[in-house]
């Protein structure tokens, strides 16, 4: 068990950036800016890039907050700083 | 039994409902008043978030939208999601640790500052003040469509309803009706859709319809569709982006911190018990929002193929579109054209006199289309097709029970209602925590802050039924100046209240007021001063536009890179805030010792 702020910070942070570069791949990245070239590729019916601005990139939010609240839950544990 | 009695029957029953929960669920102080008593469960919170936050707009319009942008519409349904990982992260946790009852509230304390959170009251009120302009106007909508009573009527009624649950039963009343308006929207959302789709592409799901075959053929529906739109001159379904992908992109960053922002949504999640709580409760909120988010696109597509495949009957048996034959014979149309027609948003024009209804692009730029409409003996388009129809016409084009179309009008009610009263708990909180409370009477006893926010309730559903009756000409475009507003002043302000230990109060006020007055200008200069017709000044920025081709619907996230600049470029060159202040926000960062909301200062 490890004790400080400043290490637990710094363990949100890095999670959050991970997170947050998942979240703009799915929706800025292959939603908008290589949405084209992604159409060339098919899932069932869909152009793969429309899917995700309209499908996809929606399915990944949920995915990616709750695996923050788990991943957070893990951290508070590990510095010492969860709710009793 | 007849349409118009059993849809006054099952939207009358959720009424009952929501004042049955109103009189079991009041407040009887300002923690039940303001948060619900703080005991909420994070799912039963999540499925209220989800109600809260699906308004008239929502449920009435968002697939009409989409079906007329195409894949562009994805802006709506990313910017409108994507914001809740953001909130999720960012804000949520943090806020419900700080602990009170309000936005302003933690601006205040975080800045210590007056002016500080006087500043993040007024940007509260523009931002929630003007959507819930919106949504009075959808309640009268949804009242005047669904019911055949008049628009002012519908407000009336919608007013009562409110007030009923709202007063009485502040966030606590509105936390339980919420729950139940979520289960009535996305029903009456999900069952025509399922049955579309099952008519359509033999899939039950709509969100695996979408991307399915149609029934008996091996060719997509999307791909059909495809064809189908450019073959009549319209942009390709998939593809085709409103302005520039610049614009696409912009939009939907301002959506998605506008959502993270405002302060309705945020105020839900002081009411869990916990901060982990909270955590999970923005991710049930995601679920709830998007059983109606991953379907709203397949009703866009499927409703716009159909109603293609109405008045061209060679679109189903893939024959020539433009053979006299294949347009439908006007006094042959189904019945639920002739019912639309009736309320105006379905109209026909018989320009080549033929008695047929043609219905494609004449302003296309293809000459190939306009040569064969030409040769058709094609006069224009002669069907104007407003866009709110492809969710309100539904369940008859799929040709569903009358009970079914009964919920869908308690469904788009429901809609509006539960957003609105989110709002107006978010106005008068803020009206009697952070102005009187805070500014003018700092000692007033519990029990008449409760009478205060009633009071201010009713104030408010008052000036909103009003606002609704007499809107002022710009109702179209307020929901996206309150997205604006709550981009650029609000969620940069939160975020460096948690984020930057050393960020003080100089800064975060040059900023929101920056901010501001960025996001107002740009907005005005397209739509008007205050938006009073004949004072836009588009000329004078260039014309419309003029800022890299971004709409001033997707200017919020110009905004807050203007608060955020200008934040840090004060605070730089003013003095660090105090020591006990940096204190603050070490300890709104853990989790650890978070206690139960509550309103002192």
């Amino acid at each position: 068990m490890e004790n400080n702020a400043a290490g637990y910070w710094k363990a949100t942070l890095s999670l959050l950036t991970k997170i947050m570069i998942v979240w703009f791949l799915v929706s800025y990245g292959a939603g908008i800016l290589f949405a084209d070239v992604l159409n060339t590729i098919h899932l069932g019916g869909y152009p793969l890039g429309f899917w995700f601005a309209q499908q996809g990139s929606i399915y990944v939010f949920i995915a990616l907050i709750f695996f923050y609240a788990k991943k957070m839950g893990e951290i508070d544990r590990k510095f010492d700083v969860h709710e009793e | 039994m007849e349409l118009q009695t059993l849809t006054y029957l099952v939207v009358g029953a959720s009424f009952a409902l929501y004042i049955g929960i109103a009189i079991w669920a009041r407040a009887g102080s300002t923690s039940d008043f303001y948060v619900a008593g703080g005991g909420v469960h994070p799912v039963t919170n999540g499925m209220a978030t989800a109600a809260d936050w699906m308004s008239a707009a929502s449920f009435i319009s968002m697939a009409g939208l989409i079906a007329n942008m195409g894949y562009g519409g994805g802006l709506f349904l990313m910017g409108w999601t994507g914001g809740y990982v953001i909130l999720a992260m960012w804000l949520a946790p943090y806020l419900r640790k700080f602990g009170k009852f309000t936005v302003p509230q933690f601006i205040g304390d975080r800045f210590y500052s007056k002016s500080a959170s006087t500043v993040a009251v007024i940007c509260l009120l523009i931002a929630s003040i003007t959507y819930v302009i919106g949504q009075m106007t959808g309640v009268g909508v949804a009242f005047s469509r669904f019911l055949g009573v008049s628009n002012e009527t519908g407000i009336y009624l919608g007013m009562g309803i409110v007030f009923a649950y709202a007063v009485f039963g502040g966030m606590k009343g509105i936390t339980y009706t919420q729950v139940a308006q979520y289960i009535v929207l996305i029903s009456a959302y999900t069952i025509p859709a399922v049955f579309i789709s099952l008519n359509l592409t033999g899939n039950f799901l709509p969100q695996l319809g979408l991307g399915a075959n149609l029934v008996g053929t091996d060719v997509s529906l999307l791909d059909r569709l495809n064809q189908v739109v450019t073959d009549l001159g319209f942009a390709e379904y998939t593809t085709s982006v409103p302005g520039s992908k610049l614009n696409m992109f912009v939009y939907t960053v301002s959506l998605m911190i506008g959502t993270a922002g405002l302060p309705h949504v945020i105020i839900r999640f002081f009411t869990v018990p916990k901060v982990a709580d909270a955590r999970y409760s923005a991710g049930w909120a995601l679920v709830f929002i998007a059983i109606l988010y991953t379907t709203a696109p397949a009703v866009a597509a499927m409703a716009k193929y159909n109603l293609h495949a109405t008045v061209n009957s060679a679109i189903t048996t893939n024959g020539d579109l433009y053979a006299e034959e294949s347009s439908l014979k006007y006094d042959e149309r189904p019945d639920w054209m002739s019912r639309w027609e009736k309320t105006g948003l379905l109209k026909w024009e018989d320009k080549n006199g033929d008695g047929r209804i043609q219905y494609y692009n004449d302003k296309t730029k293809s000459a190939d289309v306009l040569a064969k409409a030409e040769q058709a003996g094609w006069k224009g388009s002669e069907l104007t097709v407003n866009a709110d129809i492809m969710v309100m016409a539904n369940p008859e084009i799929a040709l569903l029970p009358n009970w079914v179309i009964a919920l869908v009008a308690a469904g788009g009610v429901a809609a509006a209602l539960s957003t609105a009263a989110g709002l107006l708990l978010a106005i008068s909180s803020a009206v009697s925590h952070d102005l009187v409370k805070n500014v003018f009477a700092p000692n007033m006893s519990d029990k008449n802050e409760l009478m205060v926010g009633k009071i201010a309730m009713a104030g408010a559903i008052v000036l909103a039924g009003w606002l609704g009756l007499n809107p002022p000409g710009f109702a179209a475009g307020t929901v996206a100046l309150a997205f604006g507003i709550a981009a650029s002043t609000l969620f940069p302000v939160i975020m460096m209240g948690i984020f930057s230990k050393k960020m003080n109060k100089e800064g975060a006020i040059a900023g929101m007021l920056a901010g501001l007055a960025v996001t107002l200008f740009y907005v005005f200069a397209h739509k008007g001063i205050f938006f009073i017709k004949g004072t836009e000044f588009v000329d004078l920025i260039g014309g419309p536009n003029s800022f890299f081709g971004i709409t001033p619907e997707a200017f919020g996230a110009i905004g807050a890179v203007v608060n955020f600049i200008v934040a840090f470029a004060v605070d730089k060159v003013t003095k660090e805030p105090p020591e006990h202040i940096q204190h603050l926000v070490e300890e709104v960062r853990i989790p650890r010792g978070a206690k139960a909301v509550d309103g002192a200062h």
